[in-house]
């Protein structure tokens, strides 16, 4: 690395390249094996690298500045691939240990992934002590980055706390207040069918979303969304039953547009008023407001998921990969408590990005009882505030991947093709526990 | 002590190679690259096909499993799924493409003269463009509400727009379809080069022994072509049970409902970089090199050419 920046800079002549090359090759052994080396090596500015998708990428590069100056010689670099791109990429990365960034961004469903395996370094240990920062986070996010063997392997930076986005002028056109939509996931369900007769709105855009909430509401402890503890599959619980069944209601009313979420026809539905309710995280909100459907200002509302469910929708974390360069490990953690522990820097990101704060801190703030000109002035922060310490975590088992795969093609079979719920999720169970513990 | 004198500084030689090692040199550039890109991935997937692989944990974390990652894959129900999907779309985007581009070459070969390659180069044109572009282009045009497809569909028959890649029934016509429009210009500019070969006399012979254009074509052009087809159709085999990017991108890279639009090297993929099982995907991906093995073999038995009768 050094010598291939002395080529570049360089003035002129091969001779002079050549020689800087050499020179540099021999300080660098040098350095490496005679402390008299060590201030050559000083010399050079630490820079960190730091890996991350859109929008951290954003909160990060405004976040350097109050790094520059608590560490005025460290140079921070941020790569920043496109959201699958990246978490491909960081795979591979831990895979091979080659390119591995000081500090990896991690969506919050791949950090139970990446957790299975060591490859990021345990922050409950000393010198981090992450643990004694539990009380800080909002403790589902917290929770959801301790492995199995109870190892703390990322630090939570923003969530998204799950719930019901209504059009408010749909729900008045059928005679409906927020009321008749939340009390359980079956009043919500007889209120679409309410809507779609007074107004021709689809409920929801895919049926498949409501399963995808019922089948979190009510995972006992000690168990995880489809595997409990000792990898025994739960899939054919009556949890998934009441999902099911709910979502074939929710098909045999067509009371679903069947589009698939950022779809044209999703976004479509959402301009022209043909969805009349989105189940989603807290972050939904900005992205109708600035480019998904912003001239419906004003018509939406925010409330709690029906039957008091609550889930989270995302969220990210920074976590430090294991053999990455020792020497940069102080700097690292620094920037991610930065990041993660500032109060400032949180509500920064909040304010810019909606990226809802996993610091509990920062709920105290007057920002959080601003009301919400997209939402027709409701402080509909208060409501997510309240779902976010209401949210528990649940486990990852490391087939959970394969596991949403499974289910949703299982009710695509109920859906499409009128399969029996019952044979459909036996089936499902079936392949699931071939893979359970592979 | 004696001081060593300094010798006379020389100029600085290459070492000159002998002529025999030239061959070696000029042809070294491809093998290294072939070795790195091409022998070490071989390589390294048949290793990783007998290991259990955590990738998060490193290289290190490999465990030797024996066979357990083929039996796996041949006992799992998605694996022969990807294959009979891989299987329908081979064959209903792959034997058209030949049904359609040797009458089409034949067409342009007797009936263009100035205009010929501005017309092969339109045929041509899909199958130099990006597969993402022509993927996100298609998922326009398929789309239910909005799609020029269903508008046209609408026009002419009426009838409900069909949701062409949210139904299990219809994401893989729309994947056959393009693949079919994609790569028909390929096999017509093959079939132009070999009608190219085919003697003119034997055209002119038959002629005065009054064959028609629909004799001429079934005794003279057919079996002339037929090293070509026997190529073209190896090809369509392998590339056809090799099935990933229009099926990728068209369904988000997921399969689509019901996992309809999963082939086999989609599922390989997401076996390894979705469901983190590099071992199963390495087997799984060998088992489908032996199927394109097989098939490949079974075209030559059925395209080679036959011991003359006469």
């Amino acid at each position: 690395m050094t010598g291939r920046r002395l080529t570049r800079s360089a003035p002129s002549g091969h001779g002079l390249r050549r020689r800087a090359v050499v020179g540099a090759g021999l300080a660098a052994g040098l350095g490496a094996g005679l402390p008299g080396g060590a201030p050559a090596r000083a010399a050079a500015p630490l820079q960190i690298t730091v890996a991350a998708y859109p929008m951290l990428d954003a909160i990060v590069q405004a976040a350097l500045p109050a790094f520059a100056q608590r560490h005025p010689g460290v140079q921070v670099q941020v790569v920043s691939r496109q959201y699958q791109d990246h978490h491909t990429a960081m795979t591979t990365a831990l895979s091979t240990s080659v390119y591995l960034p000081d500090v990896m961004a991690l969506e919050s469903s791949y950090v139970g992934r990446f957790a299975q395996g060591g490859g990021l370094l345990d922050l409950a240990q000393p010198p981090f002590l992450g643990k004694q920062l539990r009380d800080r986070f909002v403790p589902y996010a917290f929770d959801q980055a301790v492995n199995r063997h109870g190892a703390l392997v990322a630090v939570p930076t923003d969530i998204g706390p799950g719930t019901l986005l209504y059009r408010a002028d749909l729900l008045a056109r059928a005679g409906l207040a927020e009321a008749d939509l939340t009390p359980s996931w079956e009043a919500y369900v007889d209120a679409g069918a309410r809507i779609k007769a007074a107004t021709g709105a689809f409920l929801v855009g895919n049926a498949q979303m409501v399963k995808d909430i019922v089948i979190r509401a009510g995972v006992q402890p000690g168990e995880g969304l489809y595997f409990d503890d000792q990898s025994r599959v739960l899939v054919s619980s009556p949890r998934f039953v009441r999902a099911f069944e709910l979502a074939r209601k929710v098909r045999r009313l067509k009371l679903d547009a069947r589009v698939n979420a950022w779809s044209n026809e999703w976004a479509e539905g959402f301009k022209r008023g043909t969805l009349a309710t989105e189940l989603s995280g807290a972050w939904m909100v900005g992205q109708l407001a600035t480019w998904v459907a912003p001239a419906t200002q004003g018509l939406w509302r925010a409330a709690h998921l029906p039957g008091q469910t609550f889930v989270g929708y995302g969220g990210s974390y920074y976590a430090l990969p294991r053999q990455a360069a020792p020497e940069r490990r102080a700097a690292a953690w620094d920037l991610v408590q930065l990041l993660t522990l500032d109060r400032r820097q949180q509500f920064a990101a909040f304010k810019s990005q909606d990226a809802f704060p996993a610091l509990r801190e920062t709920f105290d703030d007057p920002f959080f009882e601003q009301p919400l000109p997209f939402l027709g002035g409701q402080r509909a922060r208060l409501l997510w505030r309240e779902a976010a310490g209401r949210i528990t975590a649940t486990q990852v088992h490391k087939q959970n991947n394969f596991a949403d795969e499974v289910i949703g093609a299982a009710l695509d079979s109920v859906l499409d093709h009128d399969r029996d719920i019952g044979r459909a999720l036996a089936d499902a169970q079936r392949l699931l526990e071939r893979r359970a513990h592979r | 002590m004696a001081t060593p004198t300094p010798r006379p500084a020389r100029a600085f030689r290459l070492p000159r190679l002998s002529p025999a090692w030239a061959p070696y040199v000029f042809i070294s550039p491809f093998l290294l690259l072939f070795a790195v890109f091409g022998v070490f991935p071989l390589g390294f997937s048949l290793y990783l096909a007998f290991q259990s692989w955590e990738p998060t944990s490193g290289l290190g974390a490999m465990v030797f499993v024996g066979l357990d990652n083929f039996t796996f894959a041949l006992g799992d129900e998605w694996f022969w799924k990807a294959l009979g999907n891989t299987g329908w779309l081979a064959l209903a985007s792959g034997v058209p493409q030949h049904l359609v581009a040797i009458p089409l070459a034949v067409f342009i070969h007797s009936s263009f003269r100035r205009l010929r390659d501005g017309v092969v180069g339109a045929y041509f044109l899909p199958y130099i463009t990006s597969t993402v572009a022509i993927a996100i282009l298609f998922s326009s045009l398929f789309s239910t509400d909005f799609g020029l497809v269903n508008q046209a569909i609408g026009a002419v028959f009426g009838g409900e727009p069909i949701d062409w890649l949210g139904q299990p029934a219809w994401i893989k016509p729309a994947i056959a379809l393009i693949v079919f429009w994609r790569y028909l210009g390929f096999n017509v500019v093959l079939y132009l080069a070999a009608l190219q070969t085919i003697p003119k006399d034997l055209y002119e012979a038959a002629t005065m022994d009054g064959a028609g254009r629909w004799q001429q074509f079934w005794y003279i052009t057919l079996p002339n072509l037929r090293p070509m087809v026997y190529f073209g159709v190896t090809l369509s085999v392998i590339g056809g049970l090799q099935l990933f990017e229009e099926p990728f991108i068209l369904t988000g890279g997921r399969g689509g409902a019901d996992q309809s639009g999963m082939t086999a090297a989609v599922y390989l993929y997401r076996m390894a970089f979705d469901f983190n099982d590099f071992g199963g995907a390495s087997a799984m991906s060998w088992l489908l090199f032996a199927v394109v093995a097989l098939l490949t073999w079974l075209t030559n038995r059925a395209f080679r050419p036959r011991a003359s009768t006469a």
